[in-house]
């Protein structure tokens, strides 16, 4: 009887929930269009970045180093002279300036090893790092290859085979497209269940529930289930039609272990959205709540920026996060196509805080629903 | 009432007030109103009267203007509504107030301060407002109550507030849907002889007004009678009276109606009760209920025999429904004990629940469920086995009358059906008890013998024990027992008839105002009424702003300024969250998102073995980027590692790497590296070949090559504005405009769509407000919050994470300044496009935080973006103002250096707000 009950109530959320075009219509948006574009418009790591060159030395092998720098990785760098570089720094038209000195080619030569100076813009993080290693490395490929017109240079015979895996090209788009979808996947478990919960208040149905034969257990897994299903089935379409083709993104691994992993984090995350729910009075509380709440899990999950690079406290609290586990095994299961033997830790993780977070959200849910009525 | 307007009206002189020609009225595909053709006279009590759901809201919600008119002709106050300009005009000669308890109040606002919104937004200056509350409270009784929030106060007491709220402009027509609906007779009495005493002092204002009662429509000046879309006839009560030969009101309603709807209404017949059997179904004892300093029930003692209807009176908050929710178990009382059928109630008790049925007074029924989808819902909790559900569903159906509406979502049914579905929806059980918290409210007469008659039949062919709360006197007399109840405690408890014979009175009503007025004492407030009243009206009309003004009048616009103000301090989580929130958020993002990566795990497969390759692992462990795990043991052990994650960066060296070396034989460092999340493979791969590259110039220069391996050219890079190349210090001038659109710009866009879900958004139609008043007023408070927000963050960054501001704080304050009003505007356009608050949160979410975090040159920057990303970025505000924030935090910089990033933003602003205002519906449709 209790899971008839579970079932019937599950059916009237998303009986609810297909009544409500506007929540229909960003459901679809969020796992298409939006992880569409944010898979397209994330930029390769080094893609465009703005270059000009100060160009005092008007040789051969300084127009060489200047015409070295095109499309993808640079524009094509601005000329401009000495005087301009740092308005343009400061106005933040350019990233990176590249100043060659006069006698640049005649030094060069001569052996004197001159000096190029390079300045970068630090506060653009992402460019800054990988770009200045890439001039660096230009510029040298240039004047060795220059220099070797006219002497022998030598070298130590020892090479770096570098290959990348799972991402051979270091493709960004196939980052951020999973990334997004697992976002949206935390975002929408969260706002369909609380937001759920605080329009049953405001519209006193949850008093109504109540005094019908059924328990705050039934009712609350009834949220629970129906709009993990809803999320599921989102995810399971965003990841097929438009991951895999829309954006061939080729996934290595099982898409159904991936699945069931989404389900153990929706049950987690959907009793996020009950607590939540429950701790806030009205919509406009729920709101920041879900912000204070969402874009830690997002930030800090590993999503966006490697877990490494965090300070250690924040990793250790972010382990406590289902967020977490879920990124680290849809990474390992998607791109590197571990298999159960490699990510059962994290699907243990995500089991246990999804109960806690469920006994918890039950707990409080119980308690607040006396005050409601 | 007034003999000279009757003679007016049967002359048919004087213009009307208003003038309806074909007036039609489509929601989707239910015609609301059918052609409608009626003049409304003027300077009298006029009444629409008529079922529910017959168009009576409808017809009043156009003559306000709160609708749009869709075909027809409908023409107030001698213009035509269709007019913007006209109804611009005339709006601040006309009060609207909507149906529903307290649906145009603000709740979290006290008496005075809601009265005094709506006298701002009339251009009262301060003592004339003080004046006009002063004497409108008097006159209503609420000047005790002037600090009490409006969401506190009592049914009556809000309806008294929001009659306040609509005569503080003196309007030459005011409009009532339904004022007396769920308000106890005494203050509905009072409600009366409060318009009386208005209209007395202002003998030309025009009353429309709809309601349910009958004995209240027979002392109007003229009615029409309302069906199905249609007027079916007006005139004077007594002409209604006349030409249908009918005694009362009801009747004559009745008669008017088509033949195929009067067939089926009976006068509701209560055949005696057999013989009590002694068995009590409810059963309370000195039951109490505080809630902190407050009693809402006070030791209230009942007992309801099996199969009796029990009426339930009392004035409005008096603690009916709190003495229901405490028999059903809702609410744990504070002291004293119930027993339901002998057992005790418990809320876990499921037992007893499925033999109770329970109404509450707020609809509580699934509106995005059907009408059939609520009744099999409410069957399947109630356990009703599966077999039998179509067959009780048809039944309820069939009972109920609702085959018509099988189909249908309630939110589309008027109220009348709804509250026959919600009996349906108690009923499907079959419970042996039914606790009906005033059921009949805002329902038509004839709806209202209709759900009589069923009662009647539950009760005494089922024996169905019937617990009901009303207001309606002509059924508390059809209870077996009545109790009357007042501020907690029961006053009587009898048979209707011992009752009204007890007190000596003519009617029960009458008996039981005398027993109320009693108890509270205040059978002197009719007096004081009228008398102060005269003093309202002493200094002539509202003032009528002219020119511009009319367009924008400042006023107005701080009117809803200060109102928003106030509600969010009232909010005092709102408010917290709303700054803490963006602190809290600024230390995650600022040490959570890093884009210095150190001690990324690697491990070595060394087939070498020798002090060679060994220096080349320590070259790569001993570096901070790196940390070494245990030695790779064969490529199983190097797939499975990198697989688990376990390792970002594989090396394998191999055999005979030292001696190739020392031969000058060309030799190969494998290196994999897990491109999984690219920014990190990608710093790997620099890392790498960085490292590589030093350890081949040491080896070098150990080798005796010296200079010429060293370099043929020195490259000397300068990372300019954050030396150190700190992730903190570039993150943290960026953070700040993220966070600056994100919360501003949900607070913003929640702050319209919630008065679009809670109905406030009525005063902005009804009244002079203009759109751009109405959004410039909602949008200052925010500017205000997100400003102090801005200073914090601010504050934070230099002291805290020791980023220091080292250009101009006022350049940098100005451009703040811009982009918050630019973020907030943001979220009143996103508001224009959503009706429900979740659409709006989840709207709001994805249309900030993918632009402002992904495409304004936070982590990459614009111009290094590619198709819609690019575009997007171009225009949103946060892309100028994290050009200013980096400029100034970071680069030094000053106004002079910045103004080409302050002029799309101060665009953006009127941009903003014009589209949201030319989006923005000043009328419902």
């Amino acid at each position: 009887m209790r899971l008839a009950n579970i079932c019937h109530l599950g059916v009237k959320e998303l009986r609810s929930l297909v009544r409500d075009p506007i929540m229909l219509v960003l459901i679809v948006y969020a796992f298409t269009v939006s992880v569409y574009t944010a898979a397209t418009a994330m930029p390769e790591t080094l893609n465009k970045a703005p270059i000009a060159v100060v160009n005092e030395d008007r040789s051969p092998l300084s127009w060489r180093i200047v015409s070295a720098f095109y499309p993808p990785y640079f524009v094509l760098p601005e000329v401009i002279d000495q005087a301009e570089m740092d308005a343009r720094m400061d106005a933040g038209l350019d990233t990176f300036a590249l100043d060659i000195p006069p006698n640049f080619q005649r030094d060069l030569l001569a052996g004197q090893r001159p000096t190029v100076q390079l300045n970068v813009d630090a506060t653009r993080m992402s460019q800054a790092f990988t770009g200045s290693g890439y001039i660096q490395a230009i510029v040298s490929d240039e004047v060795r290859t220059f220099v070797q017109r006219y002497r022998e240079v030598p070298e130590l015979p020892v090479d770096l085979a570098l290959r990348v895996r799972f991402n051979p090209q270091l493709n960004k788009s196939w980052f951020g497209a999973i990334m997004q979808v697992i976002n949206n996947v935390t975002m929408l478990s969260i706002v369909l269940t609380g937001a759920a919960l605080i329009r049953e208040r405001e519209h006193g149905t949850v008093e109504h529930l109540l005094v019908m034969p059924v328990t705050p257990f039934e009712i609350m897994s009834s949220k629970v289930w129906a709009m993990a299903l809803v999320v599921l089935a989102a995810t399971a379409f965003a990841l097929t039609a438009v991951v895999q083709g829309w954006l061939s993104v080729p996934i290595e691994g099982s898409l159904a272990l991936f699945l069931v992993g989404t389900a153990l984090h929706l049950f987690a995350t959907t009793s996020m959205g009950i607590f939540l729910g429950t701790v806030a009075r009205s919509m406009p509380q729920f709101a920041l709540l879900l912000m204070l709440v969402l874009l830690p899990l997002q930030m800090l999950s590993g999503g966006s920026t490697p877990r490494e690079s965090m300070p250690e406290a924040v990793q250790y609290i972010m382990l406590a996060a289902p967020n977490t586990h879920f990124v680290m095994l849809a990474q390992a299961i998607l791109y590197r196509g571990a298999g159960l033997a490699t990510v059962w830790p994290q699907f243990l993780a995500i089991a246990v805080i999804g109960s806690t977070l469920f006994g918890l959200a039950l707990t409080r849910f119980r308690r607040t629903l006396s005050t409601m009525a | 009432m007034s003999r000279d307007v009757h003679a007016q009206i049967e002359d048919g002189g004087g213009a009307p007030v208003a003038r309806l020609r074909d007036v039609s009225l489509r929601y989707g595909k239910v015609r609301a109103l059918d052609e409608v053709t009626i003049d409304i006279p003027a300077g009298c009590m006029a009444g629409l009267i008529g079922p529910d759901g017959v168009g009576k809201s409808s017809l009043l919600a156009l003559v306000a203007g709160a609708r749009a008119v869709q075909t027809g002709q409908v023409a107030v106050l001698g213009g035509d509504m269709a007019d913007a300009h006209h109804r611009r005009g005339v709006g601040p000669r006309i009060a609207y107030m909507p149906q529903g308890l307290g649906r145009n109040l603000y709740p979290t606002l006290t008496v005075s301060e809601n009265l005094d919104f709506f006298g701002r937004l009339f251009g009262h200056d301060g003592g004339e407002r003080a004046r006009r509350i002063d004497a409108l409270t008097g006159a209503t009784g609420l000047r005790p109550f002037l600090d009490r929030a409006a969401g506190k106060l009592s049914g009556g007491m809000k309806q008294k507030l929001g009659l306040c709220c609509a005569l503080i402009h003196d309007p030459d027509l005011l409009i009532l849907d339904e004022p007396t609906t769920g308000v106890d007779p005494l203050s509905r009495r009072q409600f009366w002889e409060l318009i009386a005493g208005i209209r007395r002092s202002r003998p030309g204002m025009s009353v429309l007004v709809a309601t349910a009662y009958m004995e209240e429509a027979a002392r109007f000046d003229w009615l029409a009678a309302m069906d199905d879309g249609r007027v079916l006839a007006s005139d004077t009560p007594e002409g209604l009276l006349h030409s249908t030969g009918a005694e009362s009101l009801e009747a004559a309603f009745i008669r008017l109606l088509p033949e195929d709807k009067r067939r089926d209404y009976r006068a509701v017949e209560i055949p005696p009760r057999p013989e009590d059997d002694g068995d009590a179904a409810i059963e309370a004892r000195d039951l109490t209920m505080r809630f902190g300093e407050f009693t809402a029930v006070d030791h209230v003692n009942l007992r309801v025999p099996r199969g009796e209807i029990f009426g339930f009176l009392g004035s409005n908050g008096c603690g009916k429904t709190t003495t229901m929710k405490m028999l059903t178990g809702l609410l744990p009382p504070s002291e004293g004990r119930a027993w339901l059928f002998g057992h005790e109630v418990d809320p876990h008790d499921l037992a007893t629940r499925r033999r109770v049925g329970y109404m509450s007074q707020s609809f509580s029924l699934y509106t995005e469920l059907t009408v059939r989808q609520n009744l099999e819902l409410h069957a399947r909790l109630f356990h009703v086995p599966a077999a039998e559900i179509p067959g009780r569903a048809d039944e309820m159906v069939e009972r109920f009358d609702l085959a018509t509406v099988i189909d249908t979502l309630p939110d589309k049914l008027p109220l009348g059906i709804r509250q026959r579905l919600s009996l349906a929806v108690a009923m499907i059980h079959k419970p042996e008890m039914l606790i009906l918290d005033e059921p009949t409210s805002g329902v038509d007469p004839v709806a209202r013998d209709a759900f009589w008659r069923r009662l009647v039949e539950l009760s005494r062919r089922d024996g169905v024990t019937i617990f009901i709360s009303t207001h309606f006197m002509n059924e508390a007399e059809r209870c077996d027992r009545i109790s009357l109840m007042h501020a907690g405690r029961v006053l009587v408890t009898d048979t209707p008839a011992n009752i009204v014979q007890q007190r000596g009175a003519e009617t029960l009503e009458e008996a039981f105002v005398a027993h109320l007025e009693e108890a509270s004492g205040e059978g002197e407030a009719g007096e004081e009424q009228t008398a102060s009243l005269d003093t309202v009206n002493a200094s002539g009309g509202h003032r009528e702003p002219q020119g511009w003004r009319r367009m924008f009048d400042p006023r107005r616009m701080i009117s809803h300024a200060r109102r928003e103000g106030l509600e969010l301090r009232r909010d005092p989580i709102r408010l917290t969250l709303a700054l803490l929130g963006s602190v809290i958020l600024m230390f995650v993002m600022g040490y959570g998102i890093s884009l210095d990566v150190e001690d990324l795990t690697f491990a070595v497969l060394d087939r070498d073995q020798t002090t060679v390759s060994r220096d080349y692992t320590l070259n790569l462990s001993g570096s901070r980027y790196f940390v070494e795990r245990p030695p790779i043991t064969d490529y199983a052990d190097l797939d499975r590692r990198m697989r688990e994650g376990d390792i970002s960066l594989a090396i394998e060296i191999p055999p005979g790497f030292a001696r190739d070396i020392a031969r000058g034989r060309r030799v190969e460092i494998g290196a994999w590296i897990d491109g999984a999340m690219p920014t990190r493979g990608e710093t790997v791969r620099g890392y790498v070949q960085g490292i590589h590259a030093h350890w081949l110039a040491t080896r070098a220069r150990e080798a005796g090559y010296g200079e010429a391996v060293a370099g043929l050219v020195n490259i000397e890079t300068r990372f300019r504005y954050n030396p150190d190349v700190k992730s903190l210090v570039a993150m943290v001038p960026a953070v700040i405009p993220l966070l600056l659109m994100l919360i501003p710009a949900m607070l913003a866009a929640l702050s319209v769509v919630r008065e679009k879900e809670l109905g406030s958004i009525t005063n902005f139609y009804v009244t002079p407000t203009t759109r751009l008043e109405f959004l410039i007023g909602k949008q200052f408070p925010y500017v205000v919050l997100s400003f102090l927000s801005f200073l914090l963050l601010t504050l934070l960054a230099v002291t805290v994470f020791g980023v220091p501001l080292k250009g101009s704080f006022l350049t940098l304050a100005a451009g703040a300044l811009l982009y918050v009003g630019a973020a907030t505007a943001v979220g009143l356009l996103i508001s224009t496009f959503m009706r429900s608050q979740i659409a709006a949160i989840f709207g709001t979410a994805v249309l900030t935080i993918l632009p402002a975090a992904n495409f304004s040159g936070m982590i990459d920057p614009v111009s290094s973006l590619e198709g819609v990303g690019r575009l997007i970025g171009e225009i949103y505000p946060t892309t100028h103002f994290l050009t200013i924030a980096r400029g100034t935090f970071s680069k030094a910089l000053n106004f002079s250096d910045l103004h080409a990033a302050f002029l799309p933003l101060a665009l953006a602003l009127p941009v903003l707000i014009g589209l949201s205002a030319a989006l923005l519906k000043k009328q419902e449709r």
